[in-house]
């Protein structure tokens, strides 16, 4: 994405302008990087020899990158580390090979197409292991998996790979497309080849990174829990990134046999995975072409240090200290530093994305509700809803009911067991006993995912933001997973609609965060952050809303326009709020329900409880001592 | 039959063994938090350095002691001068930085020993055959049996049974309030790390004559550490040694059909793991 905000940054002053001037200057400018690439590509052959780059080398270089791309969509964009991308590069590697060399398939085209298939569906079978568990577990597993291919290609495959001398023998590429038929000879006409492939491979990376799919994977590696409870069903969308960045894999190793007419068998080795990751994090991760300046860079160190004799044997041991270096200082690797000088030496607004349009709604859309409800029906209930840790008794047999277009208020005393509470009602906690209810429909325990798109969503008490994105980023991530549901694969749509970014300005201007729309969310106040917070839940679409202490650390000033905020969305929504701030409470609720000690001490109006003598003892410690 | 028992019996020291070797790395998880995939290379620089001790004394104990004080020395460096700065960055760059590190080690090792394996002998009161029953063992495996038996059980009560785990338990809990209430959290941190570091160390020193050396062979053990794990459970001790159990008679019952396929049969198990209880043997739901 920054190699997006590079671009859009030198553009943005007049970006809106020429939107409205007409789409021409647009699509040029939308489209500038690839323009860089493809022109990059054709001049790299008379440019890069001269500082003593060979065809091969810029060949391999570009097999390393077309590799890289499918591995920061997953790394750099999702984060999702994974130590096992061997399995896939010699999975790809192996079949098309095999398909050549053994004469089963002719066309080399096919070949590769059905190596990269084979490694495609290889991805969703190690992918649906391992993506269930996430962070350490993830990368030790994958790595553990790629081990597993290496082994196997010396045993159970052996009779198809060669074992330990791999496949030799490659025929070299021939493209049949039957009206043309072009014999690719080593050299040049393979790097022209590679380039082509790694071309179309970039362009469709970039449509991938720049859909609303990609918008979802980069939610996910901001806060990949508050995207599954704004409705995204996070597991599937991983599992897809998984299989892309697999098929990506076994294209490379395809072309890797084809590139030495020989296809090794440490293309499964716990190395190849390892250069992967080092070359990406090296180069700079979700970049896209970080992984092929990382390759660049290994490759060319390698060669440089050789010739320096007394370094040569050294060379992996600069490798590994310059790469502890970048890690702990420049995370986001070589190309992710240039991008900030550059960004620095512009001072403009860096994150301003061009091709938003700037419609608002005239209204935030709201889930519409069953046709059969009708004001004063219960919305939300609970039923003797308890929840036990071990010994530790929660909640103890609560019940609740949320009518229609009802303010509803929860309050109690510091540990009353409200939050936990609140998160078995948002279905984010399973309970221990008893059921919860929305419209009639058991919702017990479904999963936070499933709650939103019915039409509930929950704000909550400490801000979970996708803090990396801007303030548009952040509210088109509800809105497409009201727009799209639980999943979409459109990988290669294009993110921005009138209807979407209408919407979402909608949102935006809801909360009064128009001026902040292109700010990147870690820039602002923590007052803005709470009203996107809330924002967010709004922009689900959903008719009740759940609010988790939402004036909780806001001063005066804040604190009066959220209290403003939450009464004017009143219309069309029935809503939950826990606060300790009793003055807003019995302000802006209709019925408050009074939590003690886990369980319910009593219910009614406002002005019932402000009398209720229960109450009073409840907050002053008077229970404590009756029951002492 | 008899070459039944033989591996199970060779499966259970192999198991042992692979449990002592994945020690480190579930102890450092288990309270840090930390995966630490620089763990192979510290059994490598425990191998080597044990192996420099034994050449220089003839004294295999004395090689233990000097195996362990390296990668100790190695550990502590680390952690003083990268790792706790990391604590609190996500996990993904806790990876990163290790397995950098793990990178540097190696090729240090690879700098002063040069790349050809080195074979170590076994210690004399190592050296020939045990008969147990009708089975013949050689000594020292049999000896390393011991060895790893009665270090998990000092390890393990270092951890569970003395103040120094229950301060480091509660600082992953909450670091700053054991820092308020005047316990240096950070210093039992460090010897945590140390310890695991240690653990990896000694490792390397006792497998030196079973394996013989060489620099690359650190990725190799710490893959085969994390299968163990995987399978036991991360972060949990006593499912590094179920764990490392059931590896070792994976890897050694299959070798007596078809020696080629025990390294396969052994991630088919953790796979198989993965698929019905992803959080492992002994481990607990919830922690990630």
């Amino acid at each position: 994405m920054s190699s997006v905000h590079t671009t859009t940054a030198a553009s943005a002053a007049s970006a809106r302008s020429v939107k409205q001037a007409g789409g021409g200057g647009l699509v040029m400018r939308g489209r500038l990087p690839e323009m860089w690439v493809g022109l990059g590509l054709v001049l790299a052959p008379f440019v890069l020899p001269a500082i003593g780059m060979s065809p091969d080398l810029l060949t391999r270089i570009l097999i390393l990158g077309l590799f890289g791309l499918g591995f920061d969509l997953l790394f750099g964009y999702t984060g999702l580390l994974s130590f096992g991308q061997a399995a896939f590069f010699g999975t790809g590697g192996f079949v098309t090979a095999y398909l050549l060399t053994d004469g089963v398939v002719g066309n080399m085209l096919l070949a590769l197409a059905i190596g990269t298939v084979v490694a495609a569906v290889t991805g969703l079978l190690i992918g649906y292991l391992t993506l269930r568990r996430t962070g350490i577990y993830f990368a030790m597993s994958t790595l553990a998996f790629g081990e597993m291919f290496f082994f196997m290609e010396n045993s159970v495959f052996k009779e198809y790979t060669g074992g330990e001398n791999g496949i030799a023998g490659v025929p070299s590429p021939e493209i049949a497309l039957g009206f043309i038929h072009i014999k690719v000879s080593s050299g040049w006409p393979m790097y022209w080849f590679v380039a082509l492939v790694f071309f179309v491979g970039y362009l469709i990376a970039r449509r991938i990174v720049r859909s609303p799919f990609g918008a979802v994977l980069k939610a996910i590696q901001g806060n990949p829990k508050r995207a599954m409870a704004l409705g995204h069903a996070i597991q599937s969308y991983k599992l897809m990134v998984f299989v892309v960045a697999a098929a990506y894999g076994g294209l490379a190793g395809g072309l890797l046999g084809l590139f030495q007419s020989y296809m090794p068998p440490d293309a499964f080795s716990l190395d190849t995975s390892a250069q992967l990751v080092i070359q990406t994090v090296m180069g700079g991760a979700g970049t896209l072409l970080g992984p092929l300046l990382g390759a660049t860079i290994w490759l060319y160190l390698y060669d440089g240090l050789q010739q320096i004799g007394s370094l040569g044997p050294y060379w992996k041991l600069i490798l590994g200290v310059v790469f502890v270096v970048l890690v702990t200082v420049f995370r986001r690797g070589v190309a992710g530093a240039l991008i900030q000088f550059w960004q620095r030496t512009r001072t403009l607004p860096a994150h301003i994305d061009a091709d938003a349009s700037s419609k608002v709604a005239s209204v935030l859309d709201i889930v519409p509700p069953l046709a059969t409800t009708r004001p004063g029906a219960p919305v939300l209930e609970a039923r003797g809803v308890s929840k036990h840790y071990g010994g530790l008794k929660a909640n103890s047999d609560i019940d609740f009911t949320l009518r229609e277009g009802e303010l509803h208020g929860v309050i109690g005393p510091n540990g009353a067991g409200k939050s936990t509470f609140f998160a078995m009602l948002a279905g984010e906690l399973p309970t221990t006993t008893g059921k919860v209810f929305f419209r009639g429909q058991e919702i017990t325990g479904i999963g936070v995912t499933s709650v939103c798109q019915l039409g509930m969503s929950k704000s909550y008490q400490i801000n979970q933001l996708f803090e990396h994105l801007t303030v548009r980023q952040n509210m088109m991530i509800p809105v497409l997973a009201r727009l799209r549901g639980r999943y979409r694969s459109d990988l290669l749509r294009s993110l921005h609609s009138d209807h979407l970014d209408s919407q979402v300005n909608a949102a935006i201007a809801l909360v009064d965060l128009s001026h902040h729309a292109d700010t990147q969310v870690s820039e602002m106040s923590y007052g803005e952050k709470r009203r996107l917070e809330i924002g967010l839940a709004l922009a689900t679409g959903a008719n009740v809303l759940l609010f988790d202490e939402p004036l909780a650390g806001l001063g005066p000033e804040e604190r009066v326009l959220v209290v403003a905020l939450l009464k004017s969305i009143r219309q069309g929504r029935s809503m939950v709020i826990v606060e300790h701030d009793m003055d807003a409470m019995f302000e802006l609720a209709e019925r408050i329900t009074v939590l003690y000690e886990g369980r319910k001490l009593t219910e009614g109006t406002p002005d019932e409880i402000r009398r209720d003598p229960s109450v009073q003892a409840a907050y002053l410690g008077g229970m404590d001592d009756e029951s002492a | 039959m008899s070459l039944f028992f033989s591996q199970l019996f060779n499966g259970l020291t192999t198991g042992l063994l692979l449990a002592l070797i994945s020690t480190g790395l579930t102890i450092i998880y288990g309270t840090l938090g930390v995966i630490n995939f620089a763990h192979g290379a510290l059994f490598v620089v425990g191998g080597y350095a044990g192996y420099t001790v034994y050449g220089l004394t003839d004294s295999f104990v004395l090689a233990l002691a000097g195996g362990s004080a390296v990668a100790l020395a190695c550990g502590l460096v680390m952690e003083r001068g990268l790792m706790r700065k990391f604590y609190s960055r996500p996990p993904e760059d806790q990876i990163l930085v290790t397995f950098g590190l793990s990178i540097i080690l190696i090729e240090i090792i690879r700098g002063i020993y040069g790349g050809v394996s080195l074979s170590v002998s076994p210690p004399e009161w190592g050296m020939g055959i045990a008969r147990i029953g009708s089975l013949i063992y050689p000594m020292y495996r049999l000896e390393t049996l011991a060895i790893a038996a009665v270090t998990l059980l000092v390890l393990y009560f270092i951890l569970y049974r003395t103040s120094l785990g229950l301060v480091v338990r509660a600082g992953i809990e909450d670091a700053q309030m054991v820092d308020a209430l005047g316990i240096n959290i950070k210093r039992a941190f460090l010897v945590v790390f140390g310890l695991g570091a240690m653990a990896a160390g000694f490792a390397g020193v006792v497998n030196s004559p079973i394996v013989a050396l060489t620099p690359d062979m650190g990725f190799r053990y710490l893959v085969e550490s994390f299968v163990v794990v995987v399978i036991g459970g991360v972060g949990s001790f006593p499912g590094a040694i179920v764990g490392g159990i059931i590896a070792g008679e994976i890897l050694s019952l299959t070798a007596m059909v078809n020696p080629q396929y025990s390294d396969v049969m052994l991630f088919v198990a953790m796979a198989l793991v993965l698929v019905f209880r992803p959080q492992g043997l002994m481990g607990q739901e919830g922690r990630e």
